[in-house]
């Protein structure tokens, strides 16, 4: 197996845009599942009543990092031909400082918000909306913040080549993390629930 | 585009109780071998932020095509200008979030006109909320160069460093400012 397959020129863009498309329904049908159309369901994590985002989020992670690695190991992925974001510390740390206040305030996420669309929440076309409205902000005044933008640039870095630890290391503590933070989680919905109710 | 359907949904999905959301870790399990799928076949993950990007980038070419194309912003959405920037593997790739998210609110009995809010504040305020939360996430998710989806999800199971600083950073932006708005949803 030559892995990515599209990178290994398997088929051609056409067939890359079909293959978005059927990724697309998954990614919704999961996100759908988990109950993340709703707003009051998403926002509970940041009231510490329902952790359902964090544990989602992180036995998603979990799944396709530990997937990853071990296709990786067997030699049927070259990782290097899987994308790695490239790092600009300082603006995408502001950036995810925004995403989180727009999150709580808006009560979704962008992919989120088109579940919630999908199944009727009126509040979640607004959203979009206002995203849609955000994006051309941004487009707009990106002339100006073009600096700020491109400041602190690190390259296509990794966790492991940051702290110089073991691929296989650093996926290991993540789990370890993960099923910690698991714990924790259901640990902290049962007080929280319990103490200020459902 | 799919009002009509939804409608439908709606009336069916009112006949009766919506079934219960799944357990997290089998939802998780099924979105991470999703994301997977991704980067087996493609070589990159999910996103969504980047699709409303590509149309935010054709709708400007189409109203003011000189001033799109001299933004850098927008000429790396538009391309060349040899491909419709609507041709984008991130918009089919969202298309099919639409129709995975209905598929499964349908079947699940969970399709319905609503506003989603808690009892303390009106319909009107809540969407006004959630225009500028949406617009604070528009343009935050494009300085973090992507969003929940982009970079906390993908970028965390490929252990990108600037993608952990987003997730880390978007978990604190929301416990934040949690406190503030505790009255739109508790």
């Amino acid at each position: 197996m030559n892995a990515p397959f599209f990178k290994y020129g398997l088929f051609g863009d056409n067939v890359s845009l079909i293959v978005a498309f059927v990724i697309g329904i998954g990614f919704g049908f999961f996100l759908e599942r988990a109950g993340f159309g709703s707003a009051k369901k998403l926002t509970a994590q940041f009231y510490l009543k329902d952790l359902s985002v964090f544990k989602v989020m992180f036995s998603a992670i979990l799944t396709a990092m530990i997937g990853l690695f071990y296709l990786s190991w067997l030699g049927l992925v070259d990782l290097s031909l899987v994308y790695v974001s490239p790092t600009y510390i300082i603006p995408q740390t502001v950036g995810g400082l925004l995403l989180g206040a727009g999150f709580v305030v808006g009560g979704y996420c962008p992919g989120t918000s088109c579940v919630a669309v999908s199944t009727g929440k009126l509040d979640a076309v607004v959203f979009l909306t206002g995203i849609v409205a955000g994006i051309l902000v941004f487009g707009e005044v990106f002339p100006w913040i073009s600096t700020f933008y491109n400041s602190t640039p690190m390259g296509q870095i990794t966790l492991p080549q940051l702290l110089n630890i073991p691929y296989g290391m650093v996926v290991f503590c993540v789990v370890l993390m993960a099923i910690g933070g698991f714990a924790g989680a259901t640990w902290v919905e049962k007080k929280f629930s319990a103490t200020k109710g459902a | 585009m799919d009002a009509k359907v939804m409608m439908a949904g709606g009336a069916a999905g009112s006949e009766r109780t919506p079934q219960p959301y799944w357990n997290p870790y089998p939802a998780g399990i099924g979105l991470g071998l999703v994301l997977l799928a991704a980067f087996v076949v493609m070589g990159r993950g999910l996103g969504a932020s980047g699709a409303f990007s590509s149309l935010v980038a054709a709708a400007t070419e189409a109203v003011a095509p000189a001033h799109a194309r001299e933004n850098p912003f927008y000429a790396e959405y538009l391309g060349d200008g040899t491909k419709n920037p609507l041709m984008d593997w991130l918009v089919f790739e969202v298309v099919g979030v639409f129709v995975g998210g209905f598929i499964s609110g349908i079947l699940a009995g969970r399709v319905r006109k609503a506003i989603e809010r808690g009892p303390a504040i009106s319909g009107a305020t809540r969407l006004l909320l959630a225009f500028f939360g949406g617009g604070i996430m528009g343009f935050g998710a494009k300085l973090a160069r992507g969003c929940t989806s982009g970079q906390a999800l993908t970028g965390g199971a490929v252990l990108g460093v600037g993608s952990w600083a987003a997730m880390m950073a978007i978990f604190g932006g929301a416990y934040a400012l949690a406190y503030f708005v505790r009255r739109q949803w508790q």
